[in-house]
């Protein structure tokens, strides 16, 4: 430890336990998203158990990082960016924990779906299974390397994410019209499509307090309009 | 050179400028070059290590480093467009415009009612002394525990009322400026409370300046904050942007903990 | 070793080394008892031994008898008015110019190398034998001035002997008085002489009587310089003006135990206690005046 981390040693101890929870979460929220997401493009009904039991594990992990975070508000006085990176974490860890969940209806809507007929492929589907997981580990690199320019990156990122969703509406309601057998599964992928577009706006308001950890600044709601990267 | 830090007054006139302003004790340069505006009605926290000048600086402004021979002062403070070391100044005067109360409560040997008028009579001012004295009383919370004993020696009072006395004592003499060096310091966490609510009433009359070397403190109380360090002005802001975004790599190194 | 600390349970009984400690410190704390004892011992054979020779020749007439060649007839009236006198009139003159000097070089004066040199020279002072302030009051009042050997010219010369030890005994009392005291005066805006007069006097009062009342206490046991001066050995008067002639206490005491006949030894004896008992009442003034000023805190 440098000279000046041994001060305020406990502190520092507590930090670093608070960021390892978090790292946790995030790694396992990855798979989660990794797992489930696939299991939906190759009607693959075995991931739920997995992402579900995995789930649990980040829903206690929320649990663990609210209490630090109380802990070392309470009996630290952080201050500058200390205080900002306890109140980041804090509100990261909420974002985590409903990317678990929605990873967790990914993989059961997978699951139902191997009871329907399946539907033609949809180029628009995997484009944004691939997006939103970019943006996702996207998010999490500029937490871990501090980098307010790719977090911005990953804000401008979210309108495509939004229009492929309503695109994926406009064509799966023209499949449902189309054959009414389909509707079963259109109306799955309708929700998973529902589910990517939601984690993909958590990724974004992950990245939108990384910025706040690293410059002091929010730019959430427009504060700022987000232009051109560095 | 030292950076002027150019603070949004929000308004307020400015009550206390100080320009360039340099004390030298002997050799040593204590104080290095600092400029910074108090606005009205507000209160400015110094804070800063051990050393740091920041008591220093606070005695420039009402020249009590005059009463130390090996002090030297260069620069300008600047009070209602006037500059306090102008040679035509008469320091006596400045003191009883611009108070102050120090670190350990240091109440005189005598009654709480002399205590309390020392000032109006030492400055012959022409005033009903027991209405001054129950005003500056009452301003500085202390009254309703001692209307009944006003000629009891001053001694006879806890630490914490005892600073409250020196506060009094300080505003008899109607200043328009209240320098206070580490106010509570010496007290327990309930009197340093009481302390702080004072200042927090104070402000609406009165321009405070305050040092603390608990930062805590001064970001409970203070509007602005400057950081001192070796007899440098740092940084100085709003207290809000001091303590969550500072600009300056040693003011969030001081304010984090990571050094002082 | 079963010596070593905290193995051995408490009240386990002591060790060989706690008994040799045990040992010297009752051996200490014996000797130093013993000291006080010699020193309290001393006092003690001289005041039995006065008193034995004295109490008995102690009466009003030894009061208010002038010294005679006869030893039934003799007192201390003269001298005992004497002693007064020059208590008197030096507490006067040395007083007020002792504590203005005192306040002058601990407020007023600069700290450099003329006031070092001063305040040095104040110590120096203090210490110069007795009797060359005896030669200094020949030279200066009595033959300078034109004052003759007179009661005035004691009382000067006893003022410039006493006045160093008032001066430092002041400048202690007034540098005692704290700092954040005087902070907080000129911080209401006081001039410098509001804070002395308002604020350090006051205070320093007790330290400077107490220190006054030890000097003139001194003054008063003076022998040397006032035979320089012109304190005669043998005087019918009391002294009316300032310029009249004197004896003193000490002087009388001394004229009487070098007279051969044993009764001028016993008068001598009571003449000690009369100086004694004088000695006595000025040290009680100074207590009572000291708390008094203290009290008032």
């Amino acid at each position: 430890m440098t000279d000046e981390q041994k001060r305020r040693r406990r502190f520092h101890e507590e930090l670093d336990a608070l960021q390892e929870c978090l790292l946790e979460m995030a790694g396992i929220v990855e798979q989660l998203i990794h797992r489930a997401t696939p299991a939906v493009l190759e009607r693959d009904g075995s991931a739920a158990d997995e992402v579900m039991d995995r789930d649990d594990r980040v829903d206690e992990l929320e649990v663990e990082v609210d209490e630090r975070v109380i802990e070392l508000l309470a009996l630290q006085q952080p201050m500058a960016s200390d205080l900002r990176q306890i109140v980041t974490t804090n509100k990261i860890s909420n974002d985590l924990e409903r990317m678990g969940d929605h990873a967790v209806n990914i993989s059961k809507a997978a699951r139902r779906m191997t009871d329907t007929q399946p539907l033609p492929e949809i180029r628009e589907l995997a484009e944004m299974a691939e997006i939103t997981q970019g943006m996702v580990s996207d998010a999490l690199a500029s937490y871990v390397s501090r980098s307010a320019g790719t977090a911005r990156l990953v804000c401008l990122t979210d309108d495509k994410v939004d229009d492929l969703r309503r695109s994926m509406f406009r064509i799966l309601v023209t499949h449902m019209l189309e054959d009414p057998k389909r509707i079963g599964g259109a109306l799955e992928l309708l929700l998973v499509s529902q589910n990517l577009e939601r984690i993909a706006d958590l990724a974004t308001n992950i990245s939108e307090d990384v910025v706040f950890l690293v410059e002091g600044r929010t730019i959430k709601h427009g504060a700022e309009l987000p232009d051109a990267p560095e | 050179m030292a950076t002027t830090y150019d603070i949004d007054l929000g308004g307020r006139d400015p009550a206390l400028e100080a320009v360039d302003l340099s004390v030298y004790y002997g050799e040593t340069h204590a104080v290095q070059n600092v400029s910074l505006t108090v606005p009205q009605n507000q209160v400015v926290a110094l804070i800063g290590p051990s050393g740091c000048g920041k008591s220093t600086l606070l005695r420039c402004f009402n020249r009590m480093n005059d009463l130390i021979s090996s002090a030297r002062v260069d620069g300008r403070v600047d009070f209602h467009g006037q500059n306090l070391y102008a040679p035509e100044i008469d320091p006596v005067e400045v003191r009883r415009r611009i108070g102050m109360v120090f670190q350990k409560p240091n109440p005189f040997p005598k009654s709480i009612f002399d205590n309390v008028a020392f000032g109006p009579r030492v400055n012959g001012m022409k005033v009903d002394l027991d209405a001054l004295v129950e005003e500056s009383l009452r301003s500085a919370a202390l009254w309703d525990e001692v209307s009944d004993r006003l000629n009891d020696s001053a001694y006879a009072l806890s630490g914490g009322q005892q600073q409250r006395l020196c506060i009094a004592r300080t505003l008899a003499v109607r200043p328009e400026i209240v320098l206070m060096d580490e106010p509570a310091s010496a007290l327990d966490p309930i009197a340093t409370q009481r302390i702080e609510e004072l200042i927090y009433e104070l402000k609406k009359d009165y321009t405070i300046v305050i040092v603390t070397h608990n930062m805590q403190q001064a970001a409970r109380i203070s509007d602005y904050t400057a950081f001192l360090y070796m007899g440098q002005l740092i940084e100085y802001g709003p207290t809000e942007t001091i303590f969550t975004n500072p600009r300056e790599e040693r003011t969030e190194a001081y304010v984090t903990g990571r050094f002082g | 070793m079963s010596d070593v600390t905290g193995t051995r349970p408490l009240g386990s009984g002591e060790s060989a080394f706690d008994r040799r400690r045990r040992r010297i410190g009752t051996l200490f704390a014996w000797m130093c008892g013993l000291a006080t004892l010699v020193g309290v011992f001393a006092l003690g054979i001289l005041l039995v031994d006065v008193l034995m020779d004295g109490l008995g020749r102690l009466d009003v007439a030894f009061l208010t008898s002038f010294a005679s060649r006869f030893p039934e007839r003799a007192g201390v009236k003269a001298a005992l008015a004497g002693s007064v006198w020059i208590l008197g009139l030096t507490a006067l003159i040395s007083f007020p110019i002792s504590v203005a000097a005192a306040i002058y070089l601990e407020e007023y004066a600069a700290r450099n190398w003329v006031t070092k040199t001063i305040q040095t020279n104040i110590a120096n002072l203090a210490g110069v034998p007795s009797i060359v302030y005896g030669i200094l009051g020949l030279a200066l009042f009595v033959r300078g001035l034109g004052l003759q050997r007179s009661i005035i010219s004691g009382a000067l010369t006893l003022s410039l002997l006493i006045m160093p030890l008032i001066i430092m005994a002041s400048q202690e009392a007034i540098r005692a008085v704290p700092r954040t005291i005087r902070e907080a005066a000129y911080g209401l805006g006081a001039t410098r002489w509001q804070v002395t007069a308002t604020q350090v006097l006051p205070m320093a009062l007790p330290g400077i009587l107490t220190g006054t009342i030890l000097a003139l206490s001194r003054a008063v046991g003076e022998t040397a310089p006032l035979i320089m001066v012109g304190a005669v050995g043998f005087v019918a008067f009391t002294p009316k003006g300032l310029t009249d002639q004197f004896t003193v206490l000490p002087l009388q005491i001394y004229n009487w135990v070098s007279r051969p006949q044993d009764e001028f030894r016993d008068l001598a004896a009571a003449g000690i206690i009369v100086l004694l008992v004088l000695l006595l009442t000025m040290n009680a003034v100074a207590i009572i005046l000291r708390n008094r000023a203290q009290v008032r805190r």
